[in-house]
C-alpha cells in the first residue's frame, strides 16, 4: 500500500488534481482509497458525483465513539473509496485536532484494508499547525507531491510545505515525491517550476495544461477521466498517474531562502 | 530528595527544576470562592479541574467544589461552546449559585474558544451572573489567574453609572489567607472605616464544622455590594501582582481612585496600610491599633537576639515575598536569596530597591525562577532559615536548614487559614514561627553544656 499525501497552496487545484489522479489510477487497476483532511469537507465530490459524504468528525459528533465504518466510508467511480475528514465550523474548534481525531478514528475502525494499492491524503492548503501534518506523521504516507503552479504565492506555500516535509524526513520516513504543476498559463511556467523543482532537489513530476474542461466536468461533478475519458485532459492525468505509479524519485526536499525564491522568479518570470 | 543538586551554577535555557508556581486557574478559582454564592466552573477537560480543586482543598483543608465543562475529543474540535452553554444551564438549575465564575484552561485557550460571545449567547436565569477570566497557564502563573479572576469581578459586575456616593472604600485583600482577610476587616472596623472587600474569602474556605454540608457557606462579597463598588471613595489594592489590575480596572470603569500598597505584613506595611486607611478617610488611629503595635515593638526588642544578624532565603509569591523581604529586613534578619516563580521585571526592581535602602549587598534576586536556582544559590551562599511554601521542604531538609512556612501552597502545617499573618498580630505571629523555629533546631543539636532553660 502506498500512502500519498497531496498538498499545496489553497485554491491551487489539489482536490481536483488529487481526484482526476486517483480516477486515472483507478482506471488502470488500482484500488484506492482518498482522505479528505479539509474542514470544507469537498476532497472527494468529483469522486461520489456530488457531497454525498458524511464527515466522520460530524458523525463523531451525533453518534458518539460507536462509529460504523459505512457511516463514513462510500464507494464511487472505478470503486474509490471516499472518506472526509470534515471539521469545525469556520472560526471555532480546532480543525487540526480534528485531522488527527479521524485518521485516528479510520485506523481504529480498520479503513486500511491490505487490499488497497493507494491510500491518498487531500491536505488542505498550507501546514499550519501540527494536526494539518498529521497524515506526514508516525510514517503514514511516505510520499508527497506537492501541486503547485508559476504564481509566486503557489512557489512560495511550496517552498514553506518543503520545511515541513523536511521536518518529518528524519523522524517519520517522509520523502517528497515531486511537483504537479497545475498550470496558470503564467509566462514561462514549466521551465520556471522545472528549476524550482531541481532546487528542492526534487523533480517536475507532471505539467497538468490548463483546459476548461475541467471546470465543465467540475459543473457536472465528476472527474475528466469519467466525463470525458477521450479528451486530451484525460490523457494528461493519466500521465500524471503513471508517472507516479512509476515513480523512483524520493527525496528530502532542501527548501530555499525567501531570497533565492525571488531569484528565480525574476530570471524565469520576467525575463526568460 | 535533593542531595545531589549540584553546587556549581550552569546555565539553564529551557529547563525548570521545581517550579516555585502553579496553574492560572487555581488562583482564579480562589479569587471567584471569594464572591459569596458563587461556582467557579472549569472551561476545559475534567483532569485540569480536579487538579486545581485538590490543590486548593489540600491548602485549606475545606472542601472546595467547582464544575467543569468536561471536554472531550469532540469538544476539542468542534470548540467548547456547546458543552459551557449546557454546563452553565445544568449547573444553574442543579447547583443554584449566585454566581458562575468561568476560568479556561490550556486546552481551550489554544482552540480559542471566545468565551465573551458564547457567555453572551447562554440563556442565563433572571438574577443570576455569569462571569468569566482568561486563565491560560502557559502565561504567568497562579497570581495572574488570581488578578485576572478579580478584574472579572469588577469588568462583568461592577454597576458602570456612578449612581450615589456609598462613602467606603473597596478593598482588594490579595492573594492571601482568608485569616488575613478576616484580619484586614477587623483592623478596617477599628479605625470606623466602611468597606467592600473583593475577593473576601474568609468564611468561606475556613468554615466552621457544624455537621452540616454547606455548598455556599455565609462568606463572601455579595453581587449587591460588587455592583456598589463603582460608588466607592477610593480603592485600596494590597499587592501589585494581584490587586493592582482590578484596582485599575475599577478606576477606569467607575473613576474610583487606585491606590496599591502592599500587602500589609510586617511592621512596616502594617503601618503604610494604616496611614493609607487615615490619607483616604481623615480618620484617626484608635487605642486598641496603638496597643497592637506597642505590643509587636515590645516582642521585637526582646527577642530580638533569636534572630538579628541571621540570612534568610524568601521564596514564593511575589507580593508576599515583597512585603516579607521588607519585615525580615526590620526585624534585622539579612535576606541573601529571594525568589517568585511569577514573572515580572517589578519584582527584582521593588526588593533591589529595599536591599540598597538596608544597605545589603550581594544578595540573589530573581522572578520567573525556580527552587533548583535558589537550592543552588544556598548551597553557594548558605543561610540560617528559609521562608517560604511547603515546597521549600525539600531544601530545608537537605541543607538542614529550618523552614518558615508563609504563603500559598501549605499542604503540610496548619493554621495559616485561622491565624493571620497579616496586620501587627500577623507580624508577631511570623516573629514567633521564626524565633521558635531557630530555637527548636538549637535545643535539639546545641552541646549539652549549651542547653539552656531559659533563652
Amino acid at each position: 500500500m502506498r500512502q500519498i499525501a497531496i498538498y499545496g497552496k489553497g485554491g491551487i487545484g489539489k482536490s481536483t488534481t488529487t481526484q482526476n489522479l486517483t480516477a486515472a489510477l483507478g482506471e488502470m487497476g488500482n484500488k484506492i482509497m482518498i482522505i479528505g483532511c479539509d474542514p470544507k469537507a469537498d476532497s472527494t465530490r468529483l469522486v461520489l458525483g456530488g457531497l454525498a459524504q458524511k464527515t466522520v468528525l460530524d458523525t463523531l459528533r451525533e453518534e458518539g465513539e460507536d462509529i460504523e465504518l459505512d457511516a463514513v466510508l462510500k464507494a464511487g467511480f472505478m470503486g474509490i473509496k471516499c472518506v472526509e475528514s470534515g471539521g469545525p465550523e469556520p472560526g471555532v474548534g480546532c480543525a487540526g485536532r480534528g485531522i488527527i481525531t479521524s485518521i485516528n478514528l479510520l485506523e481504529q475502525l480498520g479503513a486500511y484494508t491490505d487490499d488497497l494499492d493507494y491510500v491518498f491524503y487531500d491536505v488542505l492548503g498550507d501546514v499550519v499547525c501540527g494536526g494539518f501534518a498529521m497524515p506526514i506523521r508516525e510514517g503514514k504516507a511516505e510520499e508527497i507531491y506537492i501541486v503547485a503552479s508559476g504564481e509566486m504565492m503557489a512557489m512560495y506555500a511550496a517552498n514553506n510545505i518543503s520545511k515541513g516535509v523536511q521536518k518529518y524526513a528524519d523522524t517519520g520516513g517522509t520523502k517528497l515525491g515531486g511537483i504537479i504543476c497545475n498550470s496558470r498559463m503564467v509566462d514561462n511556467e514549466r521551465e520556471m517550476l522545472e528549476h524550482f523543482a531541481k532546487e528542492l532537489g526534487t523533480q517536475l513530476i507532471h505539467f497538468v495544461p490548463r483546459d476548461n474542461l475541467v471546470q465543465r466536468a467540475e459543473i457536472n461533478k465528476k472527474t475528466v477521466i469519467e466525463f470525458s475519458p477521450d479528451e486530451q485532459q484525460a490523457n494528461e492525468y493519466r500521465a500524471l498517474a503513471k508517472a507516479i505509479e512509476d515513480n523512483k524519485m524520493f527525496v528530502t526536499p532542501k527548501p530555499m531562502s525567501q531570497d533565492r525564491l525571488e531569484e528565480i522568479l525574476m530570471e524565469y518570470g520576467f525575463f526568460g | 530528595m535533593l542531595e545531589n543538586t549540584p553546587k556549581e551554577i550552569t546555565k539553564r535555557s529551557a529547563l525548570v527544576v521545581n517550579p516555585a508556581k502553579t496553574c492560572q486557574p487555581i488562583g482564579a478559582m480562589y479569587a471567584a470562592l471569594g464572591i459569596h454564592g458563587c461556582l467557579p466552573h472549569s472551561h476545559g477537560s475534567q483532569g485540569c479541574c480536579s487538579f486545581h480543586r485538590m490543590h486548593l482543598t489540600r491548602h485549606f483543608r475545606d472542601p472546595i467544589v467547582a464544575s467543569t465543562s468536561s471536554f472531550t475529543e469532540g469538544a476539542c474540535v468542534f470548540g467548547g461552546k456547546s458543552n459551557l452553554k449546557k454546563g452553565l444551564e445544568t449547573v444553574f438549575e442543579i447547583y443554584n449559585p449566585d454566581v458562575v465564575a468561568v476560568n479556561t484552561t490550556c486546552l481551550s485557550e489554544t482552540i480559542g474558544d471566545d468565551l465573551t460571545e458564547i457567555i453572551r449567547d447562554t440563556k442565563i436565569p433572571e438574577g443570576k451572573h455569569v462571569i468569566y477570566a482568561n486563565t491560560p497557564s502557559y502565561y504567568g502563573s497562579h497570581v495572574n489567574g488570581f488578578s485576572n479572576m478579580t478584574k472579572a469581578i469588577v469588568s462583568h459586575l461592577v454597576n458602570d453609572e456612578k449612581i450615589i456616593e456609598n462613602g467606603k472604600l473597596a478593598i482588594i485583600p490579595g492573594y492571601v489567607e482568608p485569616s488575613d482577610m478576616s484580619e484586614v476587616k477587623r483592623i478596617l472596623k477599628l479605625i470606623g472605616i466602611p468597606f467592600i472587600m473583593f475577593p473576601d474569602t474568609s468564611e468561606v474556605v475556613n468554615t466552621p464544622n457544624t455537621g452540616k454540608y454547606e455548598m455556599y457557606p455565609d462568606g463572601g462579597v455579595t453581587v449587591d455590594e460588587i455592583k456598589d463598588l463603582g460608588n466607592c471613595e477610593a480603592t485600596v489594592a494590597m499587592g501589585k501582582f494581584a490587586s493592582e489590575a482590578a484596582a485599575f480596572e475599577l478606576e477606569k470603569k467607575s473613576d474610583v481612585e487606585a491606590h496599591t500598597i502592599k500587602v500589609p505584613l510586617g511592621i512596616k506595611a502594617t503601618d503604610d496600610m494604616i496611614m493609607k486607611f487615615l490619607e483616604l478617610t481623615g480618620k484617626s488611629i484608635p487605642k486598641e491599633l496603638e496597643t497592637e503595635r506597642g505590643q509587636l515593638v515590645d516582642i521585637m526588642v526582646d527577642i530580638h537576639n533569636h534572630y538579628h544578624g541571621k540570612k534568610v532565603a524568601i521564596f514564593g509569591d511575589p507580593d508576599i515575598v515583597i512585603a516579607m523581604t521588607e519585615f525580615a529586613i526590620s526585624l534585622g534578619l539579612i535576606p541573601t536569596s529571594i525568589l517568585t516563580g511569577t514573572p515580572g521585571n517589578a519584582f527584582e526592581k521593588q526588593i533591589n530597591e529595599m536591599l540598597e535602602q538596608a544597605g545589603i549587598e550581594d544578595a540573589k534576586v530573581k522572578a520567573s525562577g525556580d527552587l533548583m536556582d535558589l537550592h543552588q544559590w544556598i548551597k553557594n551562599e548558605p543561610v540560617d532559615m528559609l521562608i517560604g511554601n511547603t515546597y521549600g521542604k525539600y531544601i530545608a531538609r537537605a541543607e538542614n536548614i529550618p523552614l518558615v512556612r508563609l504563603g500559598f501552597p501549605i499542604l503540610d502545617r496548619v493554621g495559616h487559614s485561622y491565624f493571620p499573618s497579616v496586620g501587627y498580630k500577623g507580624a508577631m505571629r511570623i516573629i514567633e514561627k521564626i524565633s521558635t523555629a531557630f530555637l527548636d533546631k538549637y535545643d535539639m543539636e546545641c552541646a549539652e553544656e549549651d542547653f539552656e532553660l531559659v533563652m
